[in-house]
């Protein structure tokens, strides 16, 4: 009732989900996305992204928790929430043995207001393919096939579960170029994704998932501009980190230096005018804003093991 | 699973899609077209062999052949090649997939089973209208009881082929998976044996498995003149089995393969 004229389309409200066994994929998450935003849920493999989105679309019911998606709980009203929404899965889910046009005459016959198969073939670039089995179709194009189902009833809602997974790099452009026009037509899309290029082209605000838990939400803007930015360099044999300017916070392990600054420009300046008064070349010099990547990865370490940062060898013994 | 209202839109979409796919595979449609035809031969043969059928002359032997190969029909056509196609769009995740469309759960069982359902029925016309006239048999008596039992058989089978289906890892075990019921039914229910040939204790048992009301009430259909009391009686077992069969596929059917 209270969402249902309300600009909150999608509010998720402390969500658990339990799997027999005992393990929770999915423990305490909130968030809510608004009409017409893009919202993109990022995390490395097993954080529980997919968990959580199964529940946001109405395939199972939360262990703890509610969902909401225009004000309707997706599981129990089903038959209210489905005309409204369109689901990508993270693994299609297409008979082998069915022609594309003959999938998506089959997923016209149980949506309403569907798309002409054609229209809907032509917007994600596999008209030339419609007479193709679907066992013949690379992985890409299933994708395609399965982002042309989920835009077929014309969704309010779209859920895109690794929407370009697998996909080749213009096959990843034409859907972030499709996500980008349905946005501006209105649609509410909710992605998750592990490329973080993806989330910052196309999200408006984005939430990082880490063990089943949310452990950041915010543009991606916020997100970034949280964090320090990064000035990398290597200093010749003989010069010893010691050297470098009291003011800048840096960290060395033998020649190779590494500094995180709030105020990059300023430290870089610092730095440069040192190296050159000093005549010191800086090998493999690199200056960088943080991007969300970096966010992304200082989040995955720092939440691994009460030991802090583990690193890449960390699994060696 | 809520109200038993069905789209009609929905489930001929789904039955559409379905029979392409039983049409393209070679496998399936021969279980389903030649081996109910095969097993009618042999229905014959073993029928012909026992005392007391061929006694009373071709056309009771025709008759006896021809309820036994409706059973035959409706345990292979619905029931054999249902279980396959359930786990196989299992594992395809196609029921998954299908579950976050409009179609509700009762429809994306019923539209799946529609092409098996419609070959069964089609093949059991085929039966009763050619059958007779090859096998000197009467027609059926009864048409109406008879197509009575026929529907229920479908729904009953159709169901045991979902939760056969649950207990399925993948298409190639359901020939083992579905080999229980198969045997049972041809053994206990009275395809192969006429039902008054067992000794009494064991055929006071042998009533109650889950195909056996539905045969008595074919037999009934075709040869006519069955006691009311015996009609009552195979007519509650075959609803107590539908019932069963019903809240077991609610509770245990997987729309998802096991991970």
């Amino acid at each position: 009732m209270t969402d249902s004229d309300h600009r909150t389309v999608i509010r998720a409200e402390g969500l658990r989900r339990g799997y027999a066994g005992g393990f929770e994929a999915v423990r305490g998450v909130s968030f809510s996305v608004e009409r017409g935003e893009v919202f993109a849920l990022l995390g490395t493999n097993g954080a529980g992204k997919t968990s959580t989105v199964e529940l946001l679309e109405g395939l199972a019911a939360p262990s703890g928790g509610q969902v909401r998606i225009f004000g309707l709980d997706p599981y129990r009203q089903r038959a209210r929430v489905r005309p409204r929404t369109g689901v990508m899965l993270q693994e299609g889910g297409f008979p082998s043995d069915l022609s594309v046009a003959e999938t998506v005459g089959m997923w016209g016959g149980v949506t309403s207001g569907a798309r002409p198969a054609a229209e809907v073939l032509e917007l994600v670039g596999l008209a030339a393919r419609s007479s193709v089995r679907v066992k013949q179709l690379s992985g890409g194009e299933r994708r395609r096939l399965d982002l042309a189902l989920a835009l077929l009833g014309r969704p309010e809602v779209l859920f895109l579960d690794e929407p370009t997974t697998g996909m080749d790099p213009e096959g990843r452009r034409d859907t972030w170029a499709l996500v980008r026009e349905l946005r501006a037509q209105g649609t509410t899309v909710l992605l998750t994704t592990h490329y973080l290029e993806e989330a910052e082209e196309l999200a408006d605000r984005l939430a990082i998932l880490h063990e089943g838990e949310l452990v950041l939400t915010g543009t991606p803007a916020e997100v970034t501009g949280a964090r320090p930015a990064r000035i990398r360099f290597t200093l010749p044999q003989g010069v010893p980190a010691a050297r470098l300017p009291l003011a800048l916070c840096a960290a060395a392990e033998g020649q190779r230096v590494e500094i995180r600054t709030e105020r990059l420009q300023a430290d870089l300046g610092t730095l440069l005018r040192w190296a050159g008064e000093s005549g010191i070349e800086l090998a493999g010099l690199d200056a960088r804003a943080a991007s969300l990547e970096e966010a992304f990865l200082e989040i995955a370490e720092n939440r691994r093991g009460p030991a802090g940062r583990t690193g890449p060898m960390a699994g060696a013994r | 699973m809520n109200a038993p209202a069905l789209n009609p839109g929905r489930l001929a979409a789904l039955g559409r899609s379905e029979l392409t796919l039983l049409v393209r595979n070679r496998g399936a449609l021969t279980v389903a077209l030649l081996m109910p035809l095969l097993m009618v031969f042999v229905l014959r043969s073993t029928l012909s062999g026992v005392d007391g059928v061929g006694g009373e002359g071709r056309a009771s032997l025709g008759e006896a052949t021809l309820t036994g190969g409706i059973g035959m029909v409706l345990v292979l056509v619905v029931y054999m090649s249902l279980v396959s196609a359930y786990v196989a769009r299992r594992e395809e995740l196609v029921l998954k997939r299908l579950r976050t469309g409009e179609a509700r759960d009762l429809e994306i069982l019923a539209g799946t089973a529609l092409p098996a359902a419609v070959l069964a029925v089609g093949q059991v016309l085929v039966l009763a209208v050619a059958g007779a006239a090859a096998l000197d048999a009467r027609m059926p008596r009864e048409p109406l009881l008879l197509a009575a039992a026929v529907l229920a058989a479908v729904v009953l089978l159709a169901g045991a082929s979902a939760l056969t289906s649950s207990f399925t890892r993948n298409v190639e075990s359901a020939g083992i998976t579905t080999l229980p019921l198969f045997l049972v039914t041809a053994l206990g229910s009275g395809l192969f044996l006429p039902p008054e040939s067992l000794p009494g204790q064991l055929a006071t048992v042998c009533e109650l498995l889950p195909l056996s009301g539905v045969m008595t009430l074919v037999r009934a259909g075709w040869t006519g003149g069955a006691e009311t009391g015996d009609l009552l009686w195979a007519g509650l077992t075959t609803l107590a089995w539908i019932m069963i069969t019903v809240f077991a596929v609610r509770t245990w059917f997987r729309w998802e393969p096991r991970r």
